[in-house]
């Protein structure tokens, strides 16, 4: 098992060595230029240029990138090109709120989604079951930022329940921290939510005609520890599967939801670095978004052993 | 598990209720003014010296002070300089400094910064570059005295120090403004103000000023830029919505108490609030304009550029960008309506829509049916519709045009090539500027001709000379009429088009009273109530 872990970790570095390289090559073939931008639309080309041979932007792609290696490999991500500021900085100061979007996402998914599932597979054929996946399309259908402006408009500007944007770090309070999360939360899990209770649906009404629950349900056993008990834990290792995926879903959504919400997330920093080709912070935030999802990925795995004894490392 | 769930919502309400109770003695103490506002754009960049962006500007305008500034009836009045003298030669100007100016670090204000600041400035901005051609020293003499030697007299020294718009010429400490001016400051130390709070800077998401206590005012009151910079609150919560609409339902629910620059198509969602009041920012506002490629076919032929002025209608443009009437007016001055350098002289091809003769012009040249390459930011919600807009227009003139969407970014480089549009140049691409930033001859980049050109290489000679007799002259009659004769042959040549000015407005909740209007929003002066 530690075996197994180890060597997953050390599989991780090649992948990264990857990302790097694929993220540093795009960035330097696709067009666009961080120091025209700095320089504003009064720059002269010479001045364009200066700007450009300070920032070492003008040097050839295999130093440029032989550079940035050796400074990651000393744990240095490179400073952002625009504000001097070191991207470690800049990571630590976005990545609070994305972590706290991320987990309240899930854990709101969760409690909603696989309950949803159970209850679907549990009454398939019924109105319930054909409700619950109703719901599953429309989650899917609907735009993260069309959810979030529906959110908005009901809870925040007609109802005044929930304030309708910003973040509130945990230090000033779990209240105001939870207030701007219920809505982010909502909007971004909604597709989620849609894929996870489809998932267990379909996995628990496959167990549920397996031999063994038949024995459970002869031995007298109420219908929710049949559910939750029985047929949940055997129909779990597809449905974390899915909730390993569904990271790099939610990673993808909270670029939108970071925006919708105002948000000051890493998924904001990333596409305002995109905007303006601010290479080393587009490079740097990839790269620990790689790392991130390789290691979610490795944990799933993990957990695997926790829900299915017969699964070995 | 449904225990330990237990135990953190516990805990969560525990601390929610420790954290009530140690804000109560906060509470007790005397609330600071606090305002939160949106800016025009995401502050990326600190050293309004390095960069020309106008929220980089607005930021310098809190953090730094000028030597002289504008006021609102466009005259240059001193602001950190006491009194000033010309000699009778108008070689010498020698400038004394205020009392009392200390930087925020505490060290006194002395001469010797403001000669290093001019010199950064001067090396970036192109009316300091032309001042410093006719500069023979600048040099400290004492703390508080400094002078500038003219090689001949010229009629835009205080212009030139008083420029309202990027780069602005704000005063550093001569340890910053030592800095090379193609590399960025790194620490953000000014006269003005408001201190910046670097500790609390989130880039791209929030930026944080304080009141700078030791700021010593003048007694004059506040006018546009100049005047006394009387501050009234306590703090600028500056914190960046990238989305629009959401940004106007946060001033609506009064979550924000000021948006610098909400867009006019969404104003309406606050139009009729009681609780928000909407007036126009800049008095005059921007000027929208079209950059043609002088250097390839079709445009390198003067007819075919004249053939533009016929077919263009202004107000499709300015309705499409604006929509409201009453916020934008149809103006042919390339050096802005509504300013000193306002003419109207040769705009009847520009002012009078006959897409008929323009297609008659384009015939003769035998330009109709060519291919043009038109460059669409499409990331940018002004310059995207504003090119569609340029892209139909030259189809109903008879040109194939090929639109190539692209963002911005692509766009700031694409722009500087030379090549054949077909071979990754280009031929138009419509872009804006502040009507104060284009105000006269020396200032208006854009239509710099020959060497000095910028994107589209124009180069009629005649208007090389004029510039230069406009910038030497001290006349101000001659200086009207050197006006427009630049007007017209710009025209004439189809240096660029202008498109028309337009002007945005500023919304704010009730609470605030007293903002300037200005092509920069000015946080002194203004109040918050309550």
């Amino acid at each position: 098992m530690w075996a197994y872990v180890l060597r997953r970790i050390l599989a991780t570095f090649p992948v990264l060595a990857v990302v790097a390289f694929v993220v540093f090559s795009i960035l330097h073939i696709a067009p666009g230029d961080p120091a025209a931008i700095i320089a504003g639309d009064q720059a002269t080309p010479q001045q364009i240029e200066a700007i450009r041979a300070s920032l070492g932007l003008d040097r050839p792609f295999h130093e440029q990138f032989l550079i940035y290696v050796g400074n990651v490999l000393q744990g240095d991500f490179g400073t952002s090109i625009f504000s001097g500021v070191p991207v470690t900085r800049l990571f630590w100061q976005r990545v609070e709120p994305t972590i706290a979007l991320t987990i309240t996402t899930t854990i709101v998914t969760l409690l909603l989604a696989i309950p949803l599932g159970v209850l679907a597979a549990w009454k398939a054929g019924s109105w319930i079951d054909r409700a619950v996946m109703s719901f599953a399309v429309l989650g899917f259908s609907f735009p993260v930022f069309v959810v979030g402006y529906m959110l908005i408009f009901v809870f925040s500007i007609q109802l005044g329940w929930l304030p309708i944007q910003g973040y509130r770090p945990l230090a000033d309070g779990f209240w105001p921290f939870l207030r701007h999360l219920i809505l982010p939360s909502l909007a971004l899990g909604l597709s989620f939510m849609a894929l996870i209770a489809r998932i267990t649906r379909a996995s628990v009404l496959e167990v549920l005609s397996q031999d063994h629950i038949r024995t459970v349900r002869a031995k007298g056993v109420p219908t929710r520890g049949l559910l939750f008990d029985h047929a949940l834990p055997n129909a779990a290792v597809p449905i974390l599967t899915i909730v390993g995926v569904g990271v790099a879903i939610l990673l993808g959504g909270v670029v939108v939801t970071e925006s919708v919400f105002a948000i000051p997330g890493l998924g904001r920093l990333v596409v305002d670095a995109i905007l303006h080709r601010d290479y080393p912070v587009i490079q740097g935030v990839l790269l620990i978004f790689s790392a991130v999802y390789v290691l979610v990925n490795l944990v799933v795995d993990l957990l695997y052993v926790v829900f299915d004894p017969r699964i070995r490392y | 598990m449904l225990m330990r769930t237990s135990r953190w919502v516990g805990a969560g309400a525990l601390a929610a209720l420790l954290a009530g109770l140690g804000a109560t003695p906060i509470a007790v103490a005397s609330e600071p003014t606090v305002i939160r506002s949106v800016p025009i754009g995401n502050l990326r960049v600190l050293d309004p010296i390095w960069t020309t962006a106008y929220i980089t500007r607005n930021h310098g305008y809190k953090v730094w002070d000028v030597l002289f500034a504008m006021d609102a009836n466009g005259d240059i009045q001193p602001q950190m300089v006491d009194t000033y003298t010309v000699s009778d030669d108008g070689l010498t100007y020698t400038f004394t400094l205020r009392e009392g100016l200390l930087w925020h670090d505490g060290e006194p204000v002395r001469a010797a910064d403001c000669v290093a600041s001019i010199r950064r400035w001067a090396a970036r901005d192109g009316m300091g570059q032309s001042l410093m051609s006719f500069t023979e020293s600048l040099e400290a003499v004492d703390d508080k005295t400094f002078t500038l030697q003219l090689t001949e007299p010229i009629g835009f020294v205080l212009d030139a120090l008083g420029k309202i718009d990027s780069n602005v010429p704000f005063m550093m400490p001569e340890r910053l403004a030592l800095t090379p001016p193609t590399e960025q400051i790194t620490e953000v130390i000014g006269s003005g103000p408001f201190r910046f709070l670097a500790d609390e800077w989130v880039p791209g998401s929030r930026v944080v000023y304080e009141k700078f206590e030791d700021y010593v005012p003048r007694d004059e009151p506040a006018s546009l830029a100049a005047g006394g910079k009387v501050v009234h609150i306590d703090r600028i919560e500056s914190v960046y919505l990238p989305d629009a609409g959401v940004a106007m339902s946060a001033i609506a629910a009064g979550e924000i108490d000021l948006h610098e620059s909400p867009p006019t198509d969404l104003l309406r969602l606050v139009e009729g609030n009681p609780n928000v009041s909407v007036i126009p920012n800049d008095p005059q506002g921007f000027q929208l304009f079209m950059v043609i490629n002088h250097l390839h076919p079709p445009f390198d032929d003067v007819r075919v550029r004249q053939a533009l002025l016929w077919g263009i209608n202004q107000e499709d443009f300015m309705a499409t960008i604006v929509g409201d009437p009453t916020r934008y007016e149809l103006c042919p001055a390339v050096f802005g309506c509504g300013g000193t350098n306002e003419s109207d002289a040769g705009s009847e091809p520009l002012m009078t829509v006959d897409v008929e003769r323009a297609r008659s012009l384009l015939e003769e040249a035998g330009a109709l049916g060519a291919r043009v390459v038109m460059l669409d930011p499409a990331d940018n919600s002004t310059l995207h519709p504003a090119a569609l807009m340029g892209a139909q227009a030259l189809r109903r003139m008879g040109f194939e045009v090929q639109a190539d969407a692209m963002d911005w970014s692509t766009l700031t480089q694409r722009r500087a090539s030379r090549a054949a549009p077909g071979e990754g140049g280009w031929n138009i691409f419509i872009t804006n500027s502040t009507a104060t930033g284009i105000a006269n001859p020396l200032s208006h980049n854009f239509i710099r001709n020959c060497e000095q050109a910028w994107y589209g290489w124009p180069c009629e000679p005649r208007i090389v000379e004029l510039s230069t007799e406009w910038a030497l002259e001290t006349d101000q009659d001659r200086r009207a009429e050197l006006t427009h004769e630049l007007q017209r042959l710009h025209l004439e040549n189809v240096s660029y088009i202008p498109l028309g000015q337009y002007k945005p407005a500023i919304i704010f909740r009730r609470e605030i009273t007293d903002v300037i209007p200005g092509p920069a929003i000015f946080y002194w002066n203004l109040r918050k109530e309550g």
